[in-house]
C-alpha cells in the first residue's frame, strides 16, 4: 500500500514516520513510537482508553489516522509529568484511589486535563461529562471524579496568586 | 497464631500506582519481543455448522504472510486435552450430592463443526497485524449450516439438535441437594408462593481486552508466554499437557493486568494457540484479540432460570424452599460445577430454612460458554431467593424488612450450619452477623420514615420503592497457596506468591501483611506475583481468594522468616533471641538502643561469601503455605431507594446503601474500592447490561454501543458501611470481599422497582431495568383486568 511521510509533535518533539495512510493514530503512537501508555480497549470509540490530546483537545486515538495527525501536536500519558514530578492531575488518581488494573487511567487523565482551564469552575457534573466518554470497569468512577478534583484544588493553588503551591507528597 | 498488628487496617495509598499513573504499567499488548510476528484469527459467522473445507492457499500467497494454520495443520498439539480450569467435584460433594457432569476437553482450534458465531477456525501469522486481518478475508471456509440450539427450551426439547455430537442429549450436568422433609414442609405451610425468576446472560468485559506473547527459548527448549490472565499457573498447566514439554522449560508470566472478573479466570484456545505457533515457527508470536472478538469468544456468564417455591407460616416463618433452575452453559460447559453449585449452595443465603430441595440442570446451547465472573453463580442465587421473599411479602401482606428480620440468621444463631455441603464438599458455616449488616441498611436508607413519603408521592403520581437484598459469600476456595520470603542485602524484602494482580492491589496489601508480620517497613517490601518462573505452583486470583489463601500464606512466611531472622541475629550479636525484635526493618536489642542493625545488615552479613550457612538454612529466606481449614463467609446487605417515571420508563436511584462484613479490612481504601466497583457492575447489569442472542445464535449487542456499561454520569448516592466481625475461620481475620459488592446488586434493584410499581399491578421477573422492558411490562399490566393486576 502506497505510504506517507508524516511529521507529529508528540509530546513535544517532532516525530517523523512514513505510514501507510490507514494507520490509526494509536497505532502510531504505540507500534511505531513505543508509546505503550495509550492504551486500546475497544474498536467503536466507545471506551476513551486511546484519549490523547490533539493540539490541546482530547481525542480517541483509534478513530483518527495517523496521517490526520501530520503536523499537528499530539500529548500522551508519556508527556504528562514533569519529568519525574507527577502532574496533579497524576497525583490525584494516586491520592484518592482513582485506579485499580490502571488501564483507563491514562485516557481518564488526558480526557480531564481541559478541565484545567478554569479549574474553579469545575463542579461535580463537570468533571462526569469530561469523562463521560471513557469506561472505567473497577473502580465505579467515584474516585476517579474525586482524583480529578484532587488534581485541579492542587493545580489552582499552584497557579493561583494567593496560597502557596501544594507540594504533591512523594510516592 | 494471632493476626499481626499495626500496618494492618490502613488506609495505605497503593504502591503500584505511581508507573501506572505515568502510562508505565506493562500490560500484555506492551510488551516487544525482537522478531515477533502478529497473529489474527478467523472466527465462524454461524453458531453451528459444519466445516466442509477450508482453502486458506490465497491467504498463504500475500506478501507479509508468514502462514496459514487450521485445525488440521496443528496436528496432536490442536488437543483435545483437558481443561485445567475444569475441576472434578470434591469427594465431600460427590458423597453427599453425586452430581452428574459430562467431562469437557479443549480443542485449540475448530475441527469438523463450529457450535457457536466467534469460535476460532484458523490462523493468519504475518509479519504486521493489519496484513493478517487483511489475510482473514482470504480464507474461504465452506461451511454446512445445521439447526441452531438457541435457548434451554429448545436444547431440552426431545430429538433436539445435540451441540456435543458425542453426548446422548444435550445435558451437561445436573444434581440435587436436599435437608430435611421438603415436602413435609410444604404441606404444613400456611401460605406457599411461587416465582419464575431469569437472570439474564452477561459479561463483565475488563477494558483490557486478552492478549498473548510468546517467546521460543532456546536455551531450555521450551517459551516464555506472557498472557493476560488471572490464572497463569493453570495456562502453565495447559501449556505442558498440550505441547509435552516438561514444565520447567516453560515459562507463563501475567504481567499489568487491565481487569480481570472471571472473564481472564480461563485457559483460551488463543492462549494455547499463540504458544503452539510460536514453537512451529521458532518465532515469537503476538496476539490481541478486538473488542469484538471479544464479545464473541470471550466467555458469558450469568443465565440462569429459577423455578422457586417458598413454604411459609402465616407470620412470615419460612419452612422450606424448593428450586429448580437451568443455566445456560453455552456450546462448553468449561468450568463445570463451579457457577451451578455456587448458586445452590448461596441459594438459602443468610436465612434460616428448615427444608430445602435444589435442583440444578445445566444445558448446552450454541452461544459463547459461560464462567464464572465476578460473583459466580451467587448473584442469580441472591435474585432468586430474594425475588421470592418480596412475592411472599407481598402475600402475607407483611413489609419485606419485617419478613426477612424474621428468618435471617443473627448473632443467636451463629455459628450456623446451612446444612448442606459447599462446593468443598465440607459443611457450609456462617459466622457473620447476617441480621446486624440488614439493620444497618435498614436504617442508613431511612426505611421508617420510607413509606409515608412513599404513599404521599404516589398521590402525586411519582413512583418511588424501597428494595432490599441480604447475601453471603463463600470465599477464598484452597486448599491453599505458598508465599516466598526473601530479605535482600538491599534490606529489600521480596515477597513473591503465585496469584496476579488485576487491580486488586495486591502489591499494597501483601506488602502490609508482610511488613506487620515480620516488622518490615512496608515501603521497603516488593511484591512480585503471576509468574510460574518465580513461584512454580499455585492456582490463580478468582473467588475472592487472595487476602484469605495467599494473604495467610505471606503471614505464615513472614512470621517464620521473622523467627528466623531473630535466631540468625542472636547469632550475629551474642544476645539471646528472646532479647531481639524486628522494628520498622530493624532489629533492637531490649534495653540496648542502637545496639542492633538493619534487616538488610543481617542479610549482608549471613550471606554466601561473607556468613556461615547455619542450621536454618541459607540466606533470610521462607518458603512457606497456608491452607485453610474451612470457607469463610462474608456477609452483608444491600438497599436502595429507586423512582419509576411511569411515562418514560425511566428508573433513576435515589440512593443506595451496602453494609459489608468480610471480617477485618487489611488495607480500607482498597476494600472500599473493590465494593465500589462490584457495585457499580452490579448496577450495570441490573440496569443496561444483557447480551442478546436472536434465533440463529448471533449476538445481537456484541459491542460497547450496543451493550451498555455504566458511565460516570450514571453512578447514583452511595452510602458505604463496614461491620468487621470477628472470625476464627483463618489467622488474618479476613474474609472474601472482591466479589461482594456485584452480589445482590440486580435483586435490590429489581425489588425497588417492582415495590414501586405494585400499586399499577406491575412485577418485573427479569432484567436489566431498561427503558423498554417497564414501559412493556407497565403496558401489559394496563391491559389485565383490575382484579388480577392486584391479585399475587
Amino acid at each position: 500500500m502506497h505510504e506517507l511521510p508524516i511529521t507529529v509533535r508528540v509530546n513535544g518533539s517532532p516525530r517523523e514516520a512514513v505510514v501507510e495512510p490507514r494507520l490509526l493514530l494509536v497505532h502510531l503512537l504505540r507500534d511505531v513510537f513505543g508509546l505503550t501508555g495509550t492504551h486500546i480497549g475497544c474498536d467503536t470509540t466507545s471506551c476513551g482508553a486511546c484519549t490523547v490530546l490533539v493540539d490541546g483537545r482530547p481525542v480517541k486515538s483509534c478513530t483518527m489516522f495517523a496521517v490526520q495527525a501530520d503536523d499537528l501536536d499530539v500529548m500522551t500519558i508519556e508527556g504528562v509529568a514533569d519529568g519525574e514530578r507527577l502532574h496533579p492531575l497524576q497525583q490525584g488518581f494516586y491520592e484518592e484511589h482513582g485506579l485499580q488494573c490502571g488501564f483507563c487511567t491514562p485516557g481518564m487523565i488526558l480526557a480531564a486535563m481541559p478541565l484545567l482551564e478554569e479549574p474553579a469552575a469545575v463542579d461535580d457534573h463537570a468533571v462526569r461529562r469530561a469523562i463521560s466518554g471513557n469506561l472505567c470497569r473497577c473502580t465505579g468512577y467515584d474516585n476517579i471524579v474525586r482524583a480529578i478534583q484532587w488534581g485541579l484544588r492542587a493545580a489552582s493553588q499552584a497557579d493561583g496568586p494567593r496560597t502557596p503551591p501544594a507540594e504533591p507528597q512523594a510516592l | 497464631m494471632t493476626a499481626p498488628a499495626g500496618i494492618i487496617g490502613q488506609r495505605l495509598k497503593r504502591v503500584e500506582d505511581r508507573r501506572l499513573v505515568m502510562g508505565g504499567g506493562a500490560y500484555v499488548d506492551d510488551i516487544h519481543v525482537a522478531g515477533e510476528l502478529h497473529l489474527a484469527v478467523l472466527r465462524s459467522p454461524f453458531a453451528h455448522a459444519r466445516i466442509n473445507s477450508i482453502a486458506a492457499e490465497r491467504a498463504r500467497q500475500m506478501p507479509g504472510v508468514v502462514n496459514v494454520f487450521t485445525a488440521a495443520d496443528l496436528g496432536a498439539r490442536n488437543g483435545p486435552i483437558p481443561s485445567p480450569v475444569w475441576a472434578p467435584p470434591a469427594l465431600g460433594l460427590v458423597e453427599r450430592v453425586a452430581p452428574f457432569l459430562q467431562p469437557e476437553l479443549m480443542h485449540v482450534l475448530a475441527r469438523d463443526r463450529v457450535r457457536h458465531a466467534g469460535e476460532a477456525i484458523a490462523a493468519v501469522v504475518a509479519t504486521d497485524r493489519y496484513v493478517a486481518e487483511d489475510a482473514l478475508a482470504e480464507i474461504e471456509v465452506d461451511y454446512e449450516p445445521l439447526t441452531v440450539v438457541s435457548d434451554i427450551d429448545a436444547a431440552l426439547e426431545p430429538g433436539a439438535p445435540l451441540v456435543n455430537e458425542d453426548w446422548p442429549d444435550n445435558v451437561a450436568a445436573r444434581f440435587v441437594v436436599e435437608k430435611g422433609d421438603v415436602d413435609a414442609a410444604f404441606r404444613a405451610a400456611d401460605r406457599v408462593v411461587t416465582a419464575r425468576l431469569t437472570i439474564p446472560r452477561s459479561t463483565l468485559t475488563p477494558i483490557e481486552n486478552r492478549g498473548v506473547v510468546a517467546e521460543p527459548d532456546r536455551r531450555s527448549g521450551g517459551l516464555t508466554v506472557w498472557s493476560s490472565t488471572q490464572q497463569p499457573h493453570y495456562l502453565h498447566r495447559a501449556l505442558e499437557e498440550l505441547l509435552g514439554i516438561p514444565g520447567d522449560a516453560i515459562r507463563v508470566v501475567a504481567p499489568d493486568v487491565g481487569g480481570g472478573f472471571g472473564v481472564k479466570s480461563m485457559v483460551y484456545p488463543e492462549e494455547l494457540l499463540v504458544p503452539v505457533l510460536a514453537l512451529a515457527l521458532g518465532r515469537a508470536v503476538r496476539w490481541t484479540d478486538t473488542r469484538r472478538e471479544n464479545f464473541v469468544s470471550a466467555v458469558h456468564s450469568r443465565d440462569q432460570r429459577h423455578d422457586i417455591e417458598l413454604a411459609l407460616r402465616a407470620d412470615g416463618t419460612l419452612l422450606g424452599l424448593r428450586d429448580r433452575f437451568v443455566v445456560d452453559a453455552g456450546c462448553s460447559n468449561i468450568e463445570g460445577l463451579v457457577c451451578p453449585y455456587n448458586t445452590a449452595a448461596h441459594l438459602p443465603g443468610p436465612y434460616r430454612i428448615p427444608a430445602l430441595r435444589i435442583e440444578s440442570l445445566t444445558v448446552l446451547t450454541n452461544k459463547v460458554p459461560n464462567a464464572a465472573h465476578r460473583g459466580a453463580g451467587r448473584p442469580e442465587a441472591v435474585f432468586a431467593l430474594e425475588g421470592a421473599l418480596d412475592v411472599a411479602a407481598e402475600a402475607l401482606g407483611l413489609d419485606g424488612v419485617e419478613l426477612r428480620r424474621r428468618n435471617i440468621v443473627g448473632p443467636a444463631d451463629l455459628p450456623y450450619d446451612v446444612g448442606i455441603p459447599y462446593r468443598d464438599g465440607k459443611p457450609l458455616v456462617l459466622d457473620g452477623d447476617s441480621l446486624g449488616c440488614l439493620e444497618d441498611a435498614v436504617e442508613a436508607i431511612g426505611w421508617s420514615g420510607f413509606r409515608a413519603r412513599q404513599d404521599e408521592l404516589r398521590l402525586a403520581g411519582r413512583y418511588l420503592g424501597l428494595g432490599f437484598a441480604s447475601y453471603i459469600e463463600g470465599s477464598g476456595i484452597g486448599p491453599y497457596e505458598s508465599a516466598h520470603v526473601r530479605v535482600h542485602p538491599s534490606g529489600r524484602v521480596v515477597v513473591t506468591v503465585a496469584a496476579p494482580s488485576q487491580g486488586q492491589g495486591h502489591e499494597t496489601t501483601l506488602a502490609q501483611i508482610c511488613a506487620a508480620s515480620l516488622g518490615a517497613r512496608v515501603q521497603d517490601v516488593r511484591v512480585i506475583q503471576g509468574d510460574t518462573a518465580a513461584l512454580p505452583f499455585g492456582t490463580g486470583t478468582f473467588d475472592s481468594r487472595t487476602a484469605i489463601v495467599v494473604g495467610n500464606a505471606v503471614a505464615v512466611a513472614s512470621a517464620q522468616l521473622k523467627e528466623k531472622v531473630l535466631a540468625a541475629a542472636a547469632d550475629a550479636l551474642e544476645v539471646s533471641p528472646l532479647d531481639l525484635d524486628v522494628v520498622d526493618g530493624r532489629i533492637e536489642v531490649a534495653g540496648s538502643p542502637g545496639a542492633g542493625l538493619t534487616l538488610g545488615q543481617l542479610a549482608t552479613r549471613i550471606g554466601p561469601g561473607t556468613g556461615r550457612l547455619g542450621a536454618a538454612g541459607p540466606g533470610l529466606e521462607v518458603h512457606s503455605g497456608y491452607e485453610l481449614p474451612s470457607i469463610p463467609f462474608s456477609t452483608g446487605a444491600h438497599a436502595c431507594i429507586v423512582e419509576v417515571d411511569t411515562e418514560t420508563g425511566e428508573v433513576r436511584i435515589e440512593h443506595y446503601v451496602v453494609v459489608h462484613d468480610s471480617g477485618r479490612l487489611i488495607n480500607p481504601l482498597i476494600v472500599e474500592g473493590q465494593l465500589m466497583g462490584g457495585l457499580v457492575q452490579g448496577l450495570g447489569g441490573a440496569l443496561l447490561e444483557e447480551l442478546v442472542y436472536d434465533e440463529d445464535g448471533q449476538l445481537r449487542s456484541g459491542t460497547f454501543m450496543d451493550y451498555g456499561l455504566p458511565r460516570s454520569t450514571d453512578i447514583p448516592r452511595v452510602t458505604l458501611l463496614h461491620r468487621e466481625s470477628a472470625t476464627a475461620s483463618n489467622p488474618l481475620q479476613v474474609k472474601g470481599v472482591g466479589e461482594s459488592g456485584v452480589i445482590p446488586v440486580a435483586a435490590a434493584v429489581v425489588g425497588a422497582v417492582n415495590d414501586a410499581l405494585r400499586p399499577l399491578g406491575a412485577r418485573l421477573a427479569t432484567y436489566p431495568v431498561t427503558v423498554d422492558r417497564v414501559l412493556t411490562l407497565l403496558a401489559d399490566a394496563a391491559a389485565r383486568p383490575v382484579a388480577e393486576r392486584v391479585a399475587v
